[in-house]
């Protein structure tokens, strides 16, 4: 593929939304305001796909430098797109046109709250796409500004003031160490690039002892414990939903959390993998509290809208626990549920949305019964609220299943509690969904109660279609992710994932030598009948698991399949006693 | 065809569910009918090739989840054992479509039930069939939603919305240890596959797997199954987890028939069965089963003694039979379980579409003692209710002769401590399940009648239609046992082939049960028939005033009545299960949300040391600060010379002391 046309494809992304919003604001007529809203929006969402559609697992991700651009150093490279940020800006262009959508006609000052939701766009790409510390933490910064506006300018009661000095607050709070830190590295290393930086600061003898590299991790956690956002930093979230208007809430919830785990697993875990180890059972009561306690508050809320919003912090605790097992299911679980999450919760507060301009209030002792009324929103409001407990069969069950799957390979305890949470999940879920649509209509709402016209129709039937193609098909995402959760999880030269490979008792037979291929060696002892035995013994014994996670090559990946799934196949037929079926299985296995 | 039949059900819900509106009542449930019927033939079909064939079938169809060794298929496996459920799962289901389409008639709503009927049909056809631990928990949350959808059919009342909220919050419970039951499956064999898994298993057993918890060695394989059969519990309505059963009855009566009674319910017993390589290598897990088992048995039917609710009787009932067939699992009897399963879908949705025929009649009323005399309105109800009932109970020559007796025979025969208990309690059980169906019968059918003159005057008949589903369901439940027994338990028979798996080693055979001596054979019809004389003799002298006076009064005064009241009290309040789940469980958890986490931390505790205290902190450090700044010169003067001399007075104290030191 031509690098040119990939690399003008991302500037655009940036550039599209920037300007697009930039012309927003000199726009006079509302309908073209709406025209070139929606235009640019879905247009931005053409390129992300067209991106997405051009990554495969051979070639895992552009590395570009479009306009030849370093004013920093030499090889400061401006956009870098692999499975993982591509997916997410693929979420953000996909809920963007949604939110304009669904902003047409419901508000006061449509044109500013446009130009601010592109602003927002532009400012969410950069995040996933520069490769740059510093550069990272001013945009992450800078998302404050266009929603501190939609907070507290479109916001509805008086007290959204409050709520956009704490949602700023408490993010500049929690960011000023990660500056500090930011600007350590720098004075370290001398560079804020962020291969640079991984590769050095994952060196065998590198300059910085674990101990300075934990306090680092704690300031970075810092910065992004508080966007996630996990317990004790939590409040602002509630208030600042509640505050919002719709689309403001659907673009904190669908996108604003995940770039505080996006953060987590961009740059805590590549830069301090020892340090990220040492403090993940931290994560896991963190995550623990999280799960459990807002589930409980959740049950008690009588706003709708906190009622989301505190589940929202339930679910990233999944989230966050899924990434610090360090286990690449448990971390392909986790961007399994940010994906659903974006999805799910943003449909959620727009069906609020929905309900709330036709009750034109939040509190749900004024709902009861809108299924007599509006059929087709209940379906709709229906699969949402399941999706939410995580019902098999939507997107959000393969992600925490694999979290949980992940999280029990580390730490058992963590994920009999993630699992509890799941009750607790049922429980608000059906409770908030049954208060709303089932039990006795209030006749003083009949007159105002019509079904979801069109408008509302399409922006919330592709979340549902999204919702359960993914849930169906989750693989989709999850073959993109694989090779860079990888490459996540063993940065670093080969040489270094050679070393703890042999640091592994039973494999420390196998010699490297440094030849053009590192695993050269490896392959042939794979295929070697002796290894067979071995392996079956190891991968029984619950070892080969961590080891495969090392590699970064897919093959390795597969050749270990292919062997397990062989060994496996003909072992069933012999125990079963030649079930014709069976042996038929086992040949196809093969 | 073995995927058309699944894909049926599933296209009958979306063209009846969302063309609705279009075909109505009528139209949309004609189709959901059909299409639940092509599903039933299809596994007639399919049932003929797997199970009298011995060709089992597992089909492929492409990767759900894979991430590094965490590979999930959509697959389908067909062996007998699943064959068996389809044939079970579809046929009640489509009598109960048919049932309904007369039953709801005048109901609006007719399309959106029928194609939740269908709705439910599709996943549990899912549970039965899939190929993994994955699939069958997509069709185990997918019974509970539909579940709780149609509970909450009638959802403008507010106790079918509790009912509803509660069995799937219930349910999740027990999806919670399957979860993790799961979970350890995985940690375990790095597979979700029921083939690989149960092919390895012995390994698993053989050695010393133990799994670190808390700080306990726990036995992987015992662990594993003790969290599987939470998730049983929680679907079949164990005791514990029961209490989500009864309630369920606010549903629409089909509802109870289809889900209450003959499918979803039996999907704890098809869990544990289908596990059956995993629980036969169990030590205290089975132990545990068997209790469960045999404890809910008891439970179930001594609360189903003094039940008033017509449905709620057959609930108990069900959660009864459902006790038999889980410690029967628990003691190797397997293939008897599921052949009381098979049993139990027929003669209980008959009893429950026979009660819906009299309710249905007399205009919603559940009470029975509002009840009375009905023998005379409606004959034909009362003929297939007595057969359910003798079915049930056991009578010689029905269904339920052949497969409870059975059970409660076997567990006679293994000489286990666990296994005794287990037999006392299932006799104990059969004389009140005997009891409690002759009770019903006699408060509905044969007592004079108890209710309102409307509910009489507007008595109307039995649809013919209903009149059909009754009669197929009668034929069902005194034919099924005597027709199935030499096929699912004879001797020697290989219809199960692989699917069930018996270790030799672990229990005694089950087979040995035809060598009992026939005194001990006797005793289970024993209990049944004086079970069902004594309640009809003691009701009939009680209604017709036939007890001396002289007797009630002694009986009154003396301390045996003040047991016997206590006795009823502890039955009525259905063991207080529920009293205590609600006080000790739900109430402490909801005031913790509301006083300690939203109150003492989010508005309290985190919000004083954050925003709030910041602001309350922040103005008063200022103006402190802003005194100083008062404009005079003078002032400004001193307060340097007051900096000056704080701090160089120190120093030169510091330096002097230096100095002379």
């Amino acid at each position: 593929m031509n690098n040119t046309i990939i690399s003008f494809a991302l500037l655009s992304l940036v550039l599209v939304p920037l300007l697009s919003s930039l012309g927003l604001l000199f726009s006079s007529s509302l309908v073209h305001v709406r025209n070139i809203g929606i235009f640019s929006s879905v247009l931005t969402f053409g390129i992300s796909l067209f991106i997405w559609g051009f990554h495969t697992p051979f070639d895992p991700y552009f590395v570009i430098d479009p306009l030849n651009f370093s004013f920093l150093r030499e090889d400061f490279y401006i956009f870098f797109a692999d499975g993982i940020s591509t997916l997410f800006v693929v979420l953000t262009s996909f809920l963007i046109p949604i939110c304009l959508l669904s902003i047409q006609g419901t508000v006061d000052r449509e044109k500013e709250y446009s130009a601010a939701l592109l602003l927002l766009q532009g400012f969410i790409h950069c995040i996933f796409l520069i490769p740059n510390v510093f550069l990272f933490y001013i945009f992450f910064e800078s998302v404050l500004i266009p929603m501190y506006f939609i907070i507290g300018v479109m916001g509805s009661r008086s007290r959204r003031i409050y709520a956009a000095y704490m949602l700023v607050l408490y993010t500049l709070f929690g960011s000023v160490p990660m500056l500090f830190a930011i600007l350590y590295l720098y004075a370290v290393f001398g560079t804020f690039d962020y291969f640079q930086l991984v590769t050095l600061l994952n060196l065998e003898n590198g300059c910085l002892s674990e101990d300075t590299k934990r306090l680092l991790w704690l300031a970075f956690f810092m910065g992004f414990a508080v966007k996630v956002p996990m317990v004790p930093f939590h409040i602002w979230l509630p208030e600042a939903h509640v505050e919002a208007p719709t689309a403001g809430s659907v673009i904190l919830a669908g996108i604003l959390l995940k770039i505080g785990t996006y953060g987590l697993l961009r740059y805590s875990i590549p830069f301090f993998k020892e340090a990220s180890l040492y403090f993940s059972p931290m994560v896991y009561v963190l995550s623990c509290i999280a799960i459990v306690y807002t589930s409980l508050t959740t049950l008690r809320q009588i706003d709708l809208k906190k009622i989301v919003a505190y589940s929202s912090v339930a679910h990233m605790g999944y989230v966050t626990m899924g990434l610090f097992s360090l286990t690449s299911t448990g971390i392909a679980g986790a961007i399994l549920i940010m994906i659903s999450h974006g999805f799910v919760s943003s449909a959620l507060f727009l069906c609020i949305g929905v309900v709330y301009d036709r009750y034109k209030t939040r509190i749900y002792k004024y709902y009861s019964g809108i299924a007599q009324f509006m059929p087709a929103f209940t379906i709709i409001f229906l699969i949402f609220t399941m999706a939410n407990l995580g019902l098999p069969g939507t997107s959000s069950f393969p992600g925490e299943f694999l979290v949980i799957l992940g999280t029990f390979e580390v730490n058992a305890l963590a994920s009999v509690i993630a699992v509890f949470g799941t009750i607790l999940s049922a429980a608000y879920a059906l409770w908030m969904f049954n208060r709303v649509s089932f039990g006795a209509l209030k006749s003083t709402y009949i007159s105002t109660l019509s079904d979801i016209n069109t408008r509302e129709f399409f922006f919330l039937f592709p979340l549902l279609l999204a919702t359960i193609f993914f849930g169906v098909y989750p693989n989709y995402i999850l073959n993109a992710i694989h090779l860079d959760l990888d490459t996540i999880l063993s940065v670093g030269s080969s040489k270094d994932t050679a070393s703890i490979m042999c640091t592994i008792e039973d494999i420390s037979k196998i010699s490297f030598s440094s030849c053009v291929d590192p695993y050269a060696d490896l392959k042939t002892y794979l295929r070697s009948d002796g290894f067979l035995k071995e392996f079956f013994i190891h991968v029984r014994s619950g070892k080969m698991h961590r080891v495969i996670s090392l590699f970064d090559t897919d093959t390795m990946v597969s050749q270990f399949q292919n062997i397990y799934f062989f060994k496996y196949k003909t072992f069933a037929e012999i125990t079963n006693g030649g079930d014709k079926s069976l042996a038929r299985y086992a040949i196809c296995q093969c | 065809m073995y995927l058309a039949l699944l894909i049926s059900p599933l296209l009958g819900a979306i063209f009846s569910g969302f063309l609705g509106f279009a075909l109505g009542g009528k139209g949309s449930s004609i189709i959901a009918t059909c299409s639940v019927l092509f599903s039933f033939l299809c596994s007639l079909v399919a049932f003929y090739e797997v199970g009298f064939c011995g060709d089992t079938c597992h089909i492929t169809l492409f990767s759900w989840t894979s991430s590094s060794l965490f590979n999930i298929n959509w697959g389908f496996l067909y062996d007998p054992v699943t064959c068996v459920m389809l044939i079970v799962v579809t046929s009640i289901s489509t009598l109960v479509h048919l049932y309904s389409t007369s039953y709801m008639d005048s109901d609006p709503h007719l399309s959106r039930f029928v194609s939740y009927l269908s709705f439910f049909t599709f996943f549990m056809l899912i549970l039965v069939t899939g190929d993994n631990f994955m699939q069958l928990f997509l069709g185990w949350e997918g019974v509970g939603v539909s579940s709780y959808l149609l509970i909450n059919f009638w959802f403008t009342r507010i106790q079918a919305n509790k009912s509803a909220i509660k069995a799937m919050v219930v349910n999740r419970v027990g999806d919670f240890g399957l979860a993790l039951g799961i979970a350890l499956i995985f940690y375990t064999f790095k597979t979700l596959d029921y083939t690989v898994i149960f092919a390895s298993a012995p390994y698993f057993c053989t050695q010393d797997f133990y799994f670190p918890f808390l700080g306990f060695q726990v036995s992987r394989i015992d662990l594993i199954g003790f969290l599987l059969f939470i998730g049983s519990m929680g679907k079949s309505a164990q005791i514990g987890l029961h209490t989500w059963l009864p309630d369920a009855m606010e549903g629409p009566t089909p509802v109870s028939a289809l889900i209450h009674a003959a499918t979803m319910v039996t999907a704890g017993v098809f869990l544990i069965v289908r596990c059956s390589p995993l629980f036969e290598l169990m030590n205290w897990a089975s132990n545990f089963v068997i209790l469960i088992g045999a404890l809910t048995a008891f439970f179930a039917a001594s609360t189903g003694l003094v039940q008033n609710d017509l449905k709620r009787v057959i609930a108990y009932s069900t959660c009864s039979q459902l006790g038999y067939m889980i410690f029967s699992c628990g003691l190797s009897n397997y293939s008897a379980a599921f052949f009381h399963l098979t049993n139990h879908a027929f003669f209980k949705a008959l009893l429950f579409l026979g009660a819906g025929a009299i309710i249905h009649s007399i205009s919603d009323e559940q009470d029975m003692r509002r009840m009375g005399s009905f023998v005379r309105n409606s004959p034909y109800v009362y003929s297939c209710m007595t057969l359910g009932s003798l079915a049930l109970m056991g009578f010689p020559y029905l269904s339920g002769f052949y497969s409870k007796d059975v059970i409660i025979e076997t567990s006679y025969n293994s000489f286990f401590v666990d296994a005794s208990f287990s037999f006392v309690l299932g006799l104990l059980a059969a004389f009140c399940t005997a009891f409690y169906s002759f009770r019903l019968s006699y408060l509905t059918f044969l007592n004079k009648p108890a209710g309102f003159k409307h509910t009489f005057s507007n008595f109307h008949e039995t649809s013919s239609t209903m009149v059909f589903v009754l009669s197929v369901l009668c034929v069902g439940s005194m034919f099924s046992g005597f027709v199935l027994k030499d096929i699912f338990v004879g001797m020697g028979s290989d219809f199960w082939s692989n699917s069930i798996y018996l270790d030799p080693n672990h229990r005694v055979p089950f087979t040995d049960y035809e060598y009992i001596p026939t005194s001990i054979k006797l005793i289970p019809i024993f209990c049944g028939l004086s079970g069902a004389s004594l309640s009809t003799l003691f009701l009939h002298f009680y209604f017709n005033k036939k007890i001396p006076q002289e007797f009630i009064n002694s009986f009154e005064g003396s301390i045996y009545f003040k047991l016997y009241k206590l006795v009823v009290n502890f039955l009525g309040e259905r063991w207080y299960f529920d009293k205590v789940y609600n006080n000790f469980v739900a109430k402490p958890l909801l005031n913790f949300g509301y006083y300690v986490s939203l109150n003492t931390l989010d508005k309290g505790a985190i919000e004083i040391v954050g925003p709030y205290g910041a602001s309350y902190i922040v103005p008063r450090i200022s103006k402190q600060l802003s005194i100083l700044q008062s404009g005079y010169i003078y002032d400004y003067a001193s307060k340097v010379l007051l900096g000056l001399v704080l701090v160089t007075l120190p120093t030169g104290f510091v330096y002097t002391l230096l100095m002379i030191w």
